[in-house]
């Protein structure tokens, strides 16, 4: 319980350093009034404006005026169109989800077993196989291998659509364009933390036992194995989100990805502002299950575990 | 003879370069309720000879010629998945760095208790009580408590009893110790020799104990089998072998004891080096190059191991030595 | 005055613990460590793993600072020196230890390898081939990497190293274990040949009991960061005092068939360092242990020429 508290007071101190640094690197990028209204208005609009979003106060008030209506649930107004920031962020946030999701659970399905079977076939023509193809995958940039599949799919197939998100059909590509650089780092993670693990005296032990090849691998290496993909995993949460932004936009799919280019463009505050907490939050919350997936795979990390008495 | 390992020969592939044979032709056996005690340096071949026997060997290495006798049953001989079979029954294995063998992630009783069920094909709940009365039976203190625990909570020594406890669990015909009290306390040492034989004396097994260590061998083994550079060259009875060495390289190792040279004075030495095992003379002895008594016919052929001494020039035996070497005999393949 | 005396050395660790709930909490690696060496001598240090001994080779050297006590070496203060003052006493004081292959810098040659004090120290570099054949190696192999030697070469290489720069105290923490036996017999022949050469003076650590009685001329035993017995090599190895020292001794395996050990050794398992028992901390393991023991340290007592630390042995001994 008190690590838990622990834990959750510096992911408090971790968001609140995140929205400050927001707030504050937005609001040195220049004048949003510039953006947002037509170059040709009268001085007396634009003051009018600046009043209304609150941007004529010093800059310490607006800060303290956001927080505290932070506090309250309130993310402020998209100077674009007048709606709630939260709201507009909300309502994009199970397209995200969907496409991170299946992209992570594509390159966990394909990695991870790759990664397992070149660790175990080492030197062999599959393990050679998987290498190579895991330098393509995740040397490739995402939005040149989504233009390729669109190039592939849509435009000299016609089987898949090449934007938007109706249905499943149209999260294939951009799915798979996420997923497949992912897998390839999984493979390459997996197999080096398979290959070190396999060559540690207690897997020698189990083969003294009598265990066999799948027992070895599910019971006694895998659970090693996992410990630094785990960990891993943790991190790409962030990087995962981060293609995201790009996939979404090449693939015109209506995520927040999409939302966080076009409100960066037009420097809609409220909405940058909002999508940059939320991330942050996904990310403590990412780092915080991995620490728990760790301690539980773990036991030398485990939490409470007896010190080590001799 | 539980155990009977015939010429026994060791190939290793490399990525690089020709195949290296650690193990040229080795032979002995092991009795059940005694030990054999296989001494050499490092380099001399005596870990793969184990690996061999245990079938443990590393990807690249096979067993490349001999036989490998457990029970009236060559090893070497059978399909893969019987010789499986028989050494998952009755050979154990307990190995130098028990932290290290020891799966970090699993409880010391959940090992245990893997080893009961492979073995004997007991029920899971059957297993754990299993696993609990054999750490107890190695001594480990609270073992239903400690069953629980994990080995980095364990000191090397009461990691090294769980690993015994694990080996002969289900009752092997024989135990394999690879330098399994190295890198122990002297007095952990002695604990673990002492249960190592009490086992084997309680239990009926055979036991092959690896050891650089001339002491262990004088004070735990009944026969000993000297390795130098991939070969046997000398096999005795201990206090045979510690009265009167015959081969040069064992009455050199002998010699080069801290405990048998007079205090303060000089140590006797082997001069040289082990050789490498793919930086071997082409012809002759390997010992030659050290070896004080080496002459001519050493350096061109490699002697074969003749009664109990592989050695063109053995050092003769003191003239009012009368050792029985009747009892040798009975080691050899 | 002897040439190197160490008086009261503490030194704690702080054991970091995982989980939150518990304090980080120390342990006395040296605990009250005091010791005389005499210039051209050898003091073996003996004990078995978390007694101690490294720490103290460290400590003595200033590799480590001590939390307390004070070491002198020729009447001179050692400990908390400025650095201009500490760098002139490091030349005099050399430092070996067990693992030869990590002590040498993979990339380098013997000769540069050795030639590094040199330069640290701005001398001379004339010495190299000399020093390698004193220490027993052909001067070719200067011009060799450490993958292309030996582990029993390594280690003159590393003591080569040490003696370039012709020191008086040699500190050598477990430099034969990870040798072949016929090896080390070499290297323990070539340290007693450079002490007899250049009056070299020894810090001998080791769990090996056979290799201290070898070279050491007084041997001291520790336990849980104290000595619990100190005493010239012959009487030390003919009637230990200290039930601990003579476990010890016992449990040695002595390369004879015919002293085969017939009693168990009788001993509990060592206690944790950072929870160490009351009174004198061998008394859980001891098979003699009184209540006294229980209660009350020994304190280190004079005997004669040894000093033993156990409240069984009388005056009169």
């Amino acid at each position: 319980m008190f690590w838990f508290l622990t834990k959750s007071l510096r992911a408090v101190i971790t968001l609140l350093l995140v929205v400050t640094f927001v707030f504050f690197v937005l609001r040195l990028s220049g004048d949003p009034t510039y953006m947002l209204l037509p170059d040709d208005i009268d001085e007396a609009t634009r003051t009018f404006y600046r009043q209304l979003w609150g941007l004529d106060k010093p800059i310490f008030v607006q800060y303290l005026n956001y927080l505290g209506a932070l506090l309250q649930g309130d993310f402020g107004i998209s100077f674009r169109n007048n709606q709630d920031a939260f709201q507009l962020v909300w309502d994009r946030v199970p397209k995200t989800a969907l496409l991170t999701g299946t992209s992570l659970v594509i390159s966990l399905v394909i990695g991870i077993p790759l990664g397992i079977v070149a660790a175990l076939y080492r030197d062999s023509w599959i393990d050679r196989a998987v290498m190579a193809a895991s330098v393509f995958g995740f040397s490739m940039p995402n939005f040149f291998l989504g233009i390729l599949l669109i190039l592939i799919f849509s435009l000299n197939l016609r089987v898949l659509p090449s934007s938007g998100s109706g249905t499943w059909r149209h999260l294939i590509m951009p799915a798979s364009t996420l997923g497949i650089s992912f897998a390839a780092q999984f493979a390459r993670y997996t197999r080096s933390s398979m290959i070190d693990v396999l060559n540690k005296s207690y897997m020698r032990t189990a083969q003294s036992k009598g265990a066999g090849t799948a027992r070895r691998v599910n019971l006694h290496a895998l659970p090693n194995a996992a410990i630094p993909v785990i960990t891993i995993l943790g991190l790409k949460v962030g990087e995962l989100l981060g293609g995201a932004v790009i996939t979404e936009t090449v693939f015109a799919w209506p995520g927040l990805g999409r939302l966080l280019t076009s409100a960066v463009a037009s420097r809609d505050l409220a909405v940058v502002q909002c999508i940059m907490i939320l991330l942050a939050i996904t990310m403590v919350v990412a780092n915080m299950l991995t620490d728990l997936t760790y301690g539980w795979l773990d036991p030398r990390v485990r939490v409470g575990a007896k010190a080590g008495s001799r | 003879m539980v155990l009977r390992i015939t010429s026994l020969e060791v190939t290793i592939d490399r990525k690089k370069g020709s195949p290296v044979l650690p193990v040229r032709g080795v032979s002995f056996a092991v009795e059940a309720g005694q030990t054999l005690a296989l001494v050499g340096e490092s380099g001399c071949g005596k870990s793969m000879t184990c690996l061999a026997i245990a079938g443990l060997l590393p990807r690249r290495g096979c067993v490349s010629a001999g036989r490998v006798v457990l029970d009236g049953a060559d090893l070497a001989a059978l399909p893969t998945a019987e010789a499986a079979k028989l050494r998952r029954r009755h050979v154990a294995s307990v190995f130098q760095d028990a932290t290290g063998g020891l799966n970090p992630v699993r409880s010391i009783g959940w090992q245990v208790a893997e080893a009961v069920r492979l073995r004997q094909g007991a029920t899971r709940a059957e297993a754990g009580r299993e696993a609990v009365r054999l750490l107890g039976r190695v001594g480990l203190p609270n073992p239903e408590l400690r069953a629980k625990e994990f080995p980095h909570q364990f000191s090397g020594g009461m990691n090294q009893r769980a690993m015994i406890a694990l080996a002969v669990a289900g009752n092997p015909r024989l135990l394999v110790a690879d330098e399994a009290t190295t890198a122990l306390d002297v007095t952990v040492q002695a604990q673990i020799i002492d249960l190592i034989a009490d086992l084997r004396d309680s239990l009926g097994m055979a036991v092959l104990f690896v050891t650089h260590d001339l002491g262990l061998v004088a004070q735990s083994a009944d026969h000993v089998a000297v390795m130098y550079a991939g070969r046997v060259v000398e096999t005795a009875k201990v206090s045979d072998l510690f009265a009167a060495p015959r081969h040069p390289y064992a009455n050199g190792l002998l010699k080069a004891l801290p405990h048998l040279a007079p205090a303060g004075g000089r140590m006797a030495t082997i001069e040289g080096t082990v050789p490498a095992i793919d930086a071997l003379p082409p012809a002759g002895c390997a010992f030659a190059a050290r070896c004080n008594r080496a002459s001519e016919a050493c350096r061109t052929s490699d002697p074969e191991l003749r009664g109990n001494v592989a050695c063109h020039n053995p050092v003769p035996l003191p003239v009012n030595q009368t050792v029985n070497r009747y009892e040798n005999e009975k080691i050899m393949a | 005055m002897s040439y190197l005396e160490a008086t009261d050395l503490v030194r704690s660790y702080e054991q970091s613990s995982r989980g939150l709930f518990r304090k980080p909490h120390k342990f006395r690696a040296l605990d009250g460590v005091s010791l005389k060496l005499e210039k051209g001598t050898t003091l073996g240090i003996v004990g078995e793993s978390g007694c101690g001994k490294s720490t103290l080779a460290r400590v003595l050297l200033g590799l480590l600072d001590a939390d307390g006590g004070c070491v002198t070496l020729n009447g001179q203060p050692t400990l908390n020196l400025p650095d201009t003052q500490w760098r002139a006493l490091r030349r005099s004081m050399q430092l070996v230890y067990q693992d030869a292959g990590g002590a040498l810098d993979p990339r380098l040659r013997v000769r540069d390898q050795i030639e590094e004090p040199l330069h640290i120290h701005n001398l001379p570099l004339d010495a190299v081939e000399r020093i390698l054949v004193s220490v027993g190696l052909f001067s070719a192999l200067a011009d060799r990497y450490p993958h292309e030697l030996s582990g029993g070469q390594l280690q003159r290489v590393v003591i080569a190293r040490a003696l370039v720069l012709d020191p008086e105290l040699l500190v050598l923490d477990e430099p034969v274990s990870a040798l072949d036996v016929s090896i080390q017999a070499q290297i323990v022949n070539l340290l007693m040949d450079l002490q007899r050469d250049r009056g070299l003076t020894y810090l001998f650590v080791s769990h090996d009991l056979g290799v201290v009685r070898q070279i050491s001329t007084r041997v001291a035993v520790m336990y849980l960061g104290r000595i619990v017995e100190e005493a010239p090599r012959a009487a030390l190895f003919a009637n230990p005092l200290h039930p601990y020292t003579r476990i010890l001794i016992d449990a040695v395996p002595k390369p004879d068939p015919s002293l085969r050990r017939t009693t168990r050794i009788e001993i509990g398992a060592p206690p944790n360092p950072a929870d160490p028992p009351s009174g004198c901390s061998f008394h859980p393991r001891c098979p003699l242990a009184t209540a006294r023991c229980t209660v009350e340290p020994p304190a280190l007592r004079d005997f004669g020429d040894r000093r033993v630390a156990c409240h069984l042995i009388k005056e009169t001994v």
